[in-house]
């Protein structure tokens, strides 16, 4: 409970910090280049084969009650609602999240953060504020790039592979997969991206003396980056399936 | 006598289940060299970070001028740590920044001067500190242990502190390096009207800076009760103190400490 206190404190620091003029765009534009340079090819892969890992998976089970061409809908809305956005959260902490806590406690451990106070700078904001401005700037890119390259994935076995009728296929994901899916997916992303990061952080800041120190430091970072995002996912999802019915009644009586 | 610019009153620090101060009194006053020595562990460190409002004492305070560190705002606690120029064990070098920009770190934060007027004061304070104009493109792992303490006495006295505080300045230097560390501190003091706080267990360094000298001994050897400060006074006065722990420290006998060694020494 101690804990959340403080993070919560350290994190309301860090967001006060990205609104004042602490912030300096060459430390941003830096950690933007960082976080969305480095994580790409990895989202980009893995998007790629969880895509097609659905495909393969889903369409025996469609196949035999003969509803091929629905897959790209099926597929299409898991990919964008959840997988994308969990997807890209996941590499983030596990790509960036990490590699910023155990930079941020090798700075706690080297003195390097009481120097920083010592000068007349806050450490939070001079470190923590660009980086977590950057992960909520980066990671709806990196969803983007998820989203599409699970679509992508999931096409290529679908209609190369499986041989499902191309029309019909997009047909029926386009009828599906609303803008909504989509936005709400990314905004579940940004939560996501902030949250990770300033877990990371936090525990950076917070890290021990020693390999030892830092190195759990950045286990801790993801660890607690992963439960927080599984958690924030149900509880997003739990939200935006309230708003999507609120203004879409259920659709069930629609169905065809 | 004029007031003390940093005063501990009955200073208490504990780490989760570990006392490090107990009670402590320190008055420095202006312009005045105080070293603190002592073994390791004992609280030297953790009382210079008190100064500055980097650690919290868990009981009675710290006074800067007068005021509660603790109870500073954040802007006054700002304005006071520019005054105090911190030197680290280990330098403490921003190691994503060249030397220059580490040593121009303070002045670019505190905003004010212009990027030539900046250039002119790194150099400045580079060059007093014996580094020549090509160390100042390196990074700091380029740099060996006695360059880093320089480049990081350098940014320290950029601002031109009130205050100097120095975290073992000596240690891990060759005896050359030692003695132009200890020069740097003395050429600060004559040159600016600087208090300093000089944390060292070496004792050429204590013999050569200090006006006063303030000894403060691991607690977990003290029993209960029994005051943490066990010595303070001048420099010249240390050999013959009356306390034995005292004379202990500064000649470096391990006397009763061998009996710790696991029965290796008895016989």
């Amino acid at each position: 409970m101690d804990g959340i206190g403080d993070w919560a404190l350290f994190s309301g620091r860090a967001i006060r910090g990205v609104l004042s003029r602490h912030l300096k765009g060459r430390e941003l534009l830096h950690a933007c280049f960082d976080i969305g340079y480095s994580s790409l090819v990895v989202v980009a892969v893995t998007g790629t084969f969880i895509g097609m890992v659905l495909a393969v998976q889903t369409y025996a089970q469609f196949h035999t009650i003969g509803l091929d061409t629905s897959i790209g809908a099926v597929i299409h809305m898991s990919v964008v609602r959840e997988l994308g956005p969990v997807l890209a959260a996941v590499m983030l902490a596990g790509r960036i999240g990490t590699a910023m806590a155990a930079q941020l406690g090798t700075m706690r451990v080297t003195e390097q953060i009481d120097a920083l106070a010592c000068l007349g700078v806050d450490p939070v904001k001079y470190l923590v504020s660009p980086r977590f401005l950057a992960c909520l700037l980066m990671i709806p890119l990196l969803t983007v790039i998820a989203d599409l390259m699970g679509v992508l994935g999931s096409s290529v076995i679908c209609l190369q592979v499986f041989g499902i009728e191309p029309y019909h296929y997009w047909e029926h994901s386009a009828r599906f997969v609303k803008r909504f899916d989509l936005l709400s997916g990314l905004a579940k992303s940004v939560v996501f991206g902030g949250v990770l990061c300033l877990i990371c952080c936090h525990r950076g800041f917070h890290s021990r003396a020693g390999a030892e120190g830092v190195g759990r430091a950045a286990t801790e970072g993801f660890v607690l980056s992963f439960v927080a995002i599984m958690f924030l996912d149900f509880v997003l999802a739990m939200i935006t399936t309230t708003i999507h019915d609120a203004f879409w009644p259920p659709a069930g009586a629609r169905v065809a | 006598m004029t007031d003390p610019l940093i005063r501990l009153r009955g200073v208490s620090v504990r780490f989760g289940r570990q006392q490090v101060l107990s009670n402590v009194h320190l008055d420095v006053y202006p312009q005045e060299t105080v070293a603190l020595i002592g073994e390791s562990g004992c609280g030297k460190s953790v009382t210079l970070k008190l100064i500055v409002g980097l650690l919290k004492p868990t009981d009675g305070e710290v006074l800067f001028e007068g005021r509660p560190v603790h109870r500073l705002t954040e802007r006054e606690l700002t304005a006071m740590r520019l005054r105090v120029g911190f030197l680290f064990q280990g330098a403490a070098l921003f190691d994503s920044l060249t030397v220059f920009d580490n040593v121009a770190f303070g002045l670019r934060a505190e905003g004010g001067l212009g990027e030539p007027e900046v250039r002119a004061k790194v150099r400045q304070r580079l060059q007093e500190v014996g580094l020549p104009e090509g160390a100042e493109a390196k990074m700091p792992a380029e740099l060996s242990g006695g360059m880093r303490k320089r480049v990081g006495l350098a940014r320290a006295m950029a601002l031109d502190p009130d205050v100097m505080l120095y975290d073992e300045p000596t240690t891990g230097l060759d005896p050359i390096m030692t003695d132009v560390i200890n020069e740097l501190i003395l050429l600060t003091r004559r040159r600016t009207s600087v208090t300093s706080v000089v944390v060292t267990h070496e004792m050429r360094t204590v013999q050569k800076v200090a006006d006063r000298v303030v000894m403060l001994y691991p607690l977990s050897r003290l029993s209960a009760g029994e005051p943490q400060v066990v010595y303070d006074g001048p420099a010249a006065g240390l050999t013959e103190a009356a306390d034995p722990r005292v004379r202990q420290f500064v000649l470096g006998e391990a006397r009763d400490r061998l009996t710790e060694l696991g029965g290796v020494y008895h016989g």
